[in-house]
């Protein structure tokens, strides 16, 4: 279970994130809505413990991220926007890196390493350098290394950018796949993304919440009942009103 | 602990896994023995010593060393290994230890590489052992207090040629902070008290003193001082900002 109350991060003058409260239970798949800069990122990166808060809590299973960062990072898998790992590494090693700060030993190293490989079909680059890898490639190298101790909680940073259709796809099943028992949250601007993957969809923009629901239950409120209507009419509003001026102008 | 041990693991074999290692210590290994050979007139002093040698170990480490650390933290933030590395359930101290440790152990390596110099000498003539050994400790103890300089300001930036000079500056000061260059700075206005202690800051006068073959443990101290703080300070950096 992840709870967050009250959350705000500010930059100076700006606020990135302003004052967000919710929770999202087991089996939930949470599609993280909004434009570029809305801050979704700057909230998986508080709930995953990189960047503090300036006020407001988060809990994650049960252990509160600024105190307790160990237990509560832990029973997380985390990809980061844009994937980053160490490239110099090859696929093994780094995933052998991963299981060592994972603490996975033994028989459940070995089986945790062959599922993840074999989830994200890397058998074929494991000894490759991951600089050399396609983009591709790389994002799954990242998905691996979240997957690899099998969190309860999953935050995933726009797992799907940069990836052909086909490989969209296949993360999508995957999410699909993992979603029964687990809490997933994921980030992204692609609209399709959500109805293919989630059944709570959150809407950020700002850095406030602007709607909080099922993907289907969102798409009705737009008269076309198309989701991406529905986006464009809750985050426009709230865009500096001379962007809207001029929209109207044109 | 197991924590250490696998980013110190991670950080070590990366030295390998690019043209860094060898490049890095072939640069050492042949730049110790110019020094020592040509400028410290090894052969021509007729002493069976390593004097020439470990002389000029400090001027060597004041732009090998900050190569090294340049890239610790750095190259983790522009990457954005680091969002990776600090996500994961190890402390900000355990990430610190395990690299810095890393960095340190591969000085070391290249420090041992340096063996022909102890058996040339040997087969020359009789040197003292005992004190070509202090020597070596106090050479490597003066690489780990610089490295733990260029660790703690390798995280202040992204950009690692940045980190390379302003770790050869304050490298720089403190080599020679017992000397009138980085004293005058300081005597024309500062009391006393505060010049000494600047003074007793130069990694020189400490290595000097190791490396004339009597470990004290004040240098010992002086050294472990040194690292600690830097290592703390790098610490503090990285829990202000680990983002950017």
């Amino acid at each position: 279970m992840i709870e967050i109350s009250h959350l705000t991060k500010r930059y100076g003058p700006l606020t990135a994130v302003d004052d967000i409260s919710f929770t999202v239970e087991p089996g939930q798949v949470l599609g993280f809505l909004g434009p570029n800069g809305a801050g979704k990122s700057t909230t998986m990166k508080m709930i995953t413990g990189f960047l503090a808060p300036t006020s407001g809590t988060i809990r994650v299973c049960g252990h509160d991220v600024a105190h307790e960062p160990l237990a509560a990072k832990a029973c997380m898998g985390y990809l980061p926007e844009g994937a980053p790992s160490y490239s110099e590494m090859t696929v093994r090693a780094f995933l052998e890196f991963i299981a060592d700060v994972r603490g996975l030993t033994g028989e459940r190293r070995r089986s945790r390493l062959d599922d993840v490989i074999s989830r994200l079909a890397l058998a074929g680059v494991l000894e490759q350098v991951i600089e050399t890898l396609s983009k591709g490639f790389r994002r799954r190298v990242g998905l691996a290394q979240a997957l690899l101790h099998d969190p309860q909680v999953l935050i995933l940073d726009e797992p799907t950018d940069g990836l052909d259709p086909n490989q969209k796809h296949e993360v999508r099943t995957l999410i699909n796949a993992m979603s029964k028992d687990k809490i997933i949250v994921i980030s992204t601007h692609i609209l399709e993304e959500v109805d293919a993957v989630c059944n709570r969809a959150i809407i950020i923009a700002g850095g406030r919440i602007l709607a909080d629901d099922t993907p289907q239950a969102l798409a009705s409120r737009a008269p076309s009942g198309r989701l991406d209507d529905v986006f464009r009419q809750i985050t426009m509003g709230i865009k500096p009103s001379h962007s809207k001026q001029e929209a109207a102008h044109a | 602990m197991h924590n250490v041990c696998a980013i110190f693991r991670r950080e070590f074999t990366s030295y390998f896994a690019t043209p860094l290692a060898f490049v890095f210590i072939i640069i050492f290994l042949l730049l110790a023995g110019v020094f020592a050979f040509y400028l410290g007139g090894f052969y021509e002093r007729g002493q069976a010593d390593l004097a020439p040698f470990f002389n000029y170990h400090p001027w060597l480490y004041l732009f090998l060393i900050p190569a090294l650390s340049m890239r610790l933290w750095a190259e983790e933030r522009k990457s954005g290994s680091i969002e990776l590395l600090m996500t994961l359930p190890v402390t900000v101290w355990q990430a610190v230890l395990g690299k810095y440790l890393a960095a340190w152990c591969f000085a070391g390596l290249a420090l041992a590489l340096t063996f022909p110099m102890w058996i040339t000498v040997n087969y020359l003539g009789d040197p003292d052992n005992g004190a070509i050994l202090a020597a070596y400790v106090g050479s490597f103890l003066m690489a780990g207090g610089l490295l733990a300089i260029g660790a703690c300001l390798s995280a202040v930036t992204r950009n690692q040629v940045i980190a390379f000079i302003i770790t050869v500056v304050v490298c720089f000061g403190f080599l020679l902070a017992g000397f009138p260059l980085v004293l005058n700075l300081f005597s024309g206005w500062a009391p006393q008290a505060v010049v000494d202690a600047i003074a007793s800051l130069s990694f020189l006068t400490h290595f000097e003193s190791i490396s004339k073959g009597v470990i004290d443990l004040r240098d010992l101290l002086y050294f472990a001082t040194v690292i600690a703080t830097w290592l703390t300070a790098n610490v503090i950096v990285l829990e202000m900002k680990k983002a950017d």
